[in-house]
This record gives structure tokens, sequence and C-alpha cells, in this order.
């Protein structure tokens, strides 16, 4: 059985991003792999250590520099990887397309998306994967168990928690809780050097146009008060919530 | 038309809907078209007859397949309406439902998706749209460039809609198709009862490492939360340590929201936490460290011992 983890790579969450007239800037940004997609790799790592017998490969659609967030997940432990390169900013639907006509040319059972990704602040990629593939999918999962043909899992609902069973095929977004992803060992990471990683481009996809375009971004920047109240405990607490109630008019 | 679909629970509205609805009509006055709100579920009439009091169209779909949120045949259930009802938008709230299901309704629809929007307009036909990115550090403006389109609209931004209408409600069947069935939902479990979620939440308190145990959640950040009838949060040092379920946390790999008020109790203010928070209208900031990061995103703070100064603060609140 074949697993895709689907990578990307995002601005480290410390980093500090600047706004340029023209949009922002990531120039001598610190890239990281996107965390969310490290609990898809560590999953289909831990299915094989189960006893599953599979072929790990991650798959991303990006810029030349998603190179090192790809390496990051083959030392992590995946097989192989298929880039395709592209510094075109398509939107989610656009790009759930192209990642599920790979997915199908490569005849994945399983495949792990971040659920919800630190560059677009997007949830749309993994559900939107599944729908073009006509696959079920099960989102914010924080549980995974395999039997067979079919997936037991626990994800986040509005309301709470809820299990899910669903077959397979099936397209699985990850968060936090679902694992503790391992960190590389240096073998693995001079290993994942000589693991194969196949490049593509957008024109070997049938060069898809996008559905929305971005036309500004700029930092956010909220002027706070940075009042800080005086006094002891009491009269402090006391001055804070005449403050909220009558200058703030918020409680 | 305006295709609005109005989350509810346990036979009423939730106020995500009327946040929708309020988003759709200025949307249908700038791109034409009247409103129409579906409610999907099993025995809709409480819902329904409540939700015509705003709207002057409800449609119903009843079918027992719909009692649970389920992404599969929600996205049958819309496409179909969207298709019949030729709607120009599809509104849905961006909960974690919304963003899933809205993900699979623009796929199948073909159409370009705005997910978690926080403002709408038109120009020139086009509908663009406000939206963060970078962990809610960044605002983006992106446009669609075709009609229909699939919107998911960010809670507790929109006003809630007037009830000024007197609507009709028509029921429709679901007519779902049987790959609709393949995901069944277990067991659940319910997030905190008696509390608001947070998303809906115009008050929260949240609890960091600060606040010293999960016995400190209880003797602290409940008994404040509950004299503001306000939600609760916890940062993911919380949630790692088991104080706290993953459901209350607020940042990067949690929640993000955006209530009237944020009130953070022995919170040190890592960014990823402040992704989560920091588009709350005023954050409030307890902390025993001055020099804790939390206080310069504060517009009120206090430097002390929470263990002091927290029960005084309900005690003063509920005095108000």
């Amino acid at each position: 059985m074949k697993i895709i983890s689907v990578i990307k790579q995002v601005p480290d969450a410390e980093a500090r991003i600047r706004a340029t007239p023209t949009g922002i800037d990531l120039d001598g940004v610190t890239f990281v792999i996107d965390g969310m997609d490290e609990y898809g790799v560590e999953q289909s790592l831990r299915l094989r250590e189960g006893g599953l017998d599979t072929e790990l490969i991650s798959l991303a659609l990006g810029p030349k520099r998603f190179e090192e967030a790809i390496r990051t997940s083959l030392a992590m432990g995946s097989d192989r990887a298929i880039h395709i390169e592209t510094d075109e900013a398509l939107d989610p639907i656009t790009q759930a397309k192209v990642l599920a006509s790979i997915i199908q040319e490569e005849g994945a059972e399983l495949v792990f998306v971040g659920g919800k990704e630190a560059d677009w602040d997007s949830a749309a990629l993994g559900p939107a994967i599944a729908e073009a593939l006509g696959w079920p999918h099960s989102d914010w999962t924080t549980r995974l168990e395999i039997n067979d043909t079919s997936l037991s899992v626990t994800h986040d609902s509005d309301e709470g928690s809820e299990t899910l069973t669903l077959p397979l095929p099936a397209v699985i977004t990850t968060q936090q809780g679902l694992n503790e992803p391992r960190y590389p060992t240096l073998p693995n990471i001079m290993k994942a050097k000589r693991k194969e990683l196949k490049k593509l481009t957008l024109a070997d996809v049938g060069s898809p146009s996008g559905k929305t375009q971005v036309l500004k971004q700029e930092i956010q920047t909220k002027s706070r008060l940075n009042k800080v109240v005086q006094g002891d405990a009491a009269d402090a607490a006391k001055e804070l919530a005449r403050l909220l109630h009558e200058e703030a008019k918020a409680i | 038309m305006i295709l609005v679909i109005a989350e509810h629970s346990n036979g009423s509205l939730k106020k995500s809907a009327l946040e929708l609805l309020s988003a759709a009509k200025s949307l249908s006055e700038k791109l034409g078209g009247e409103v129409v709100a579906a409610l999907l579920g099993q025995d809709l009439s409480g819902a329904a007859s409540e939700l015509a009091k705003y709207v002057n169209k409800v449609i119903a779909v009843e079918d027992a397949a719909l009692a649970d949120v389920r992404a599969e045949p929600y996205t049958t259930v819309l496409t179909n309406l969207a298709k019949e009802l030729e709607a120009k938008a599809v509104l849905v709230s961006a909960s974690k439902s919304g963003l899933s299901y809205s993900a699979r309704v623009a796929m199948r629809l073909d159409a370009p998706l705005l997910e978690d929007v926080t403002s709408l307009d038109v120009e020139g036909g086009q509908v663009i749209a406000s939206r963060f990115s970078y962990l809610a550090r960044v605002t983006e403006t992106v446009k669609a460039l075709a009609l229909p389109i699939v919107i998911s609209v960010k809670p507790n931004i929109f006003p809630v809609a007037e009830a000024s209408a007197s609507g009709t409600v028509d029921k429709k069947a679901a007519d779902l198709a049987a790959s609709d069935d393949r995901v069944k939902v277990g067991e659940k479990a319910a997030a905190k009862t008696g509390r608001v979620a947070l998303d809906e939440a115009d008050i929260i308190v949240t609890g960091g490492r600060g606040v010293g145990s999960a016995e400190g959640f209880t003797k602290l950040v409940e008994p404040l939360a509950d004299a503001l009838s306000a939600g609760i949060g916890a940062t993911r040092a919380v949630v790692d340590a088991g104080w706290r379920p993953y459901s209350e946390q607020v940042g990067q790999t949690g929640k993000t929201v955006a209530p009237g008020v944020y009130i953070a109790l022995g919170v040190s203010g890592a960014v990823q936490h402040l992704s989560g928070m920091n588009r709350s209208k005023i954050i409030v900031a307890i902390n025993k460290d001055a020099d804790a990061p939390i206080f310069k995103v504060a517009d009120y703070g206090i430097v002390g011992d929470v263990n002091e100064v927290v029960p005084a603060l309900k005690e003063a609140v509920s005095s108000l």
C-alpha cells in the first residue's frame, strides 16, 4: 500500500515577516516543514512500524526552497518524494486538483495533509484533495487506526470530538494530538540526501490557472493601550474591572 | 441569489447563522439577487421558523443522514441547491465542519473558495475578501476570479442580522448518493458542557503555565470565566501538560479566536499563542513577569501573582 504525505514549507513561527508595498517580504526568513505536515509523516512511519507493508511518499507543490522541507520528511523516514516545482502562488482548490492527479497516478490509498497550513492559514487542501479524488476524508484527526480496508479515527467536531470509521482509500487531515513527530537523526539526514526526489513542473500537470488572486498583503498591526494597572492585588483588580466596564465598555 | 447555510444545534440557530445572514445581505446588495437560507439536519421545524424571522426564503432539507454534520452528504445537498438555484455565492460559517465541507463544495462546483473571510466587497462584479494569513500576522485581500464562489465566513466578525422578516419555509429532499454515507459517526464527546464555545464567545479567559496546575484552572480560571459568562482557553503548554483538553487550545495549532475581550492569566505570550488571539478587540494580561511578551499586545495589564489578582478580579467583576 502506498501512503502519500503532502508537505509544505512555511516560515518558522518565530520568524519576523516584513511588509513591502507589493506584499510581504520573506527574505532572510527561516523556513521549516509545516508542523502540521510532520504529524502526517510521523503517522505513516508508525503505520509501517506497526507492521503495515507500505511505501511512503512525500508530495509537495511549491517553490524550489520546498526541497529542504521535503528532505526533512525523507530524513524522518519517507522513502521517496515528488516535487512539483513552481513559484506560482496557486489557490488551495487548484493545488488540490494538481496534487490529486499525482496521487491518482501513484495509486496511493492513504493521504495525509496538514489540518491547517501555517502560511495560508487554510484548512481547505485536504478536504479538496479528497473531493477531487472522490474519496472520504477525516479532518482535524487526533487518533488513527487502520483495520485492513478501513480506518477508525477520532477527530474534532464543532461540538467536541467524535469517532469515525471510513473505508480506504481516504484522506486524513492532521493536527496536534495525533502523535509526537520524531526528530531526524544525523545518519538518517545523510541517508535522505540519496533518496529519490522526482521533479515535475506545472506544465507536466496541465498548467492549471488559479481561481483567486491575492491583491494585497499587509502586516497586521493593532495599536494597543499597554496600560499597566498599579496597586496591590485587590486595588489593581478593582481598577481593572472599572476600566473594562467604564472605559472599554467591554464587560 | 446568495445561498446561506445556517448552522444550528439542539433545535436552535447558532450565532454564526445570523452573522452569515448579515454578510449575505450586504453581499446581495452589491452582487444582486435574493438571500436564501438553507438548514440541513433532522427535525428542523424549530430552527426553520426561527430562521424565517430573519430571511424571506428558508429551505429545510431533512434527512436522517444529515443528523450529524458530515462533509460528504452536506457537499451533495449544497452543490445540488447551489446549481438548482443558480447561486452566485454559497456562504458557510468557517467552523471546523464548515471549513471542511466548503472546500469540498468549491471543488465539486469547480468554484473559487474564499476561506475564513473577515470582510466582503464587490468590485466590477468580482468578489473581494479580506482574510488572515501567516498565522494571522498578515491581512490579505483576495479576489475571486469567477462566479459562483464559495465563501467561509470567520465567526464573531460580522454583525448579527436583525429579525425583520416573516419568511416562508420550503422543505426539500436531500437526494443523497450511496457514497455520501461512507463515513460513519461513532461515539461523540461534548467539549465542555455549560460553557460558551470558544469560537462563539464574546469574552475568553485563558490560562497559561502561570496558572500552575489543573487545580489552578478550577480555582482561578473557571470562577472568573463563569462570572463573565466567558469561554475558557488554554495555551499549548497547558494542553501538553494534560491540564486541559485540546479543544480549549488557542494558538497556531489550536483555535484562532477574536473575542471582544481576551483575558490572559499567567500566559507568557509565545508567538504561537499570539497568532491565535492577536485579533481580539481588547486584550488583558495578568502575569507576574513584567517583561512577558504578552504585555506588548495587551491593552490592560496587571503585573502580579494570578493567585492573588484573579480571585480579586472575580469579586470586582461580580459586583459591577
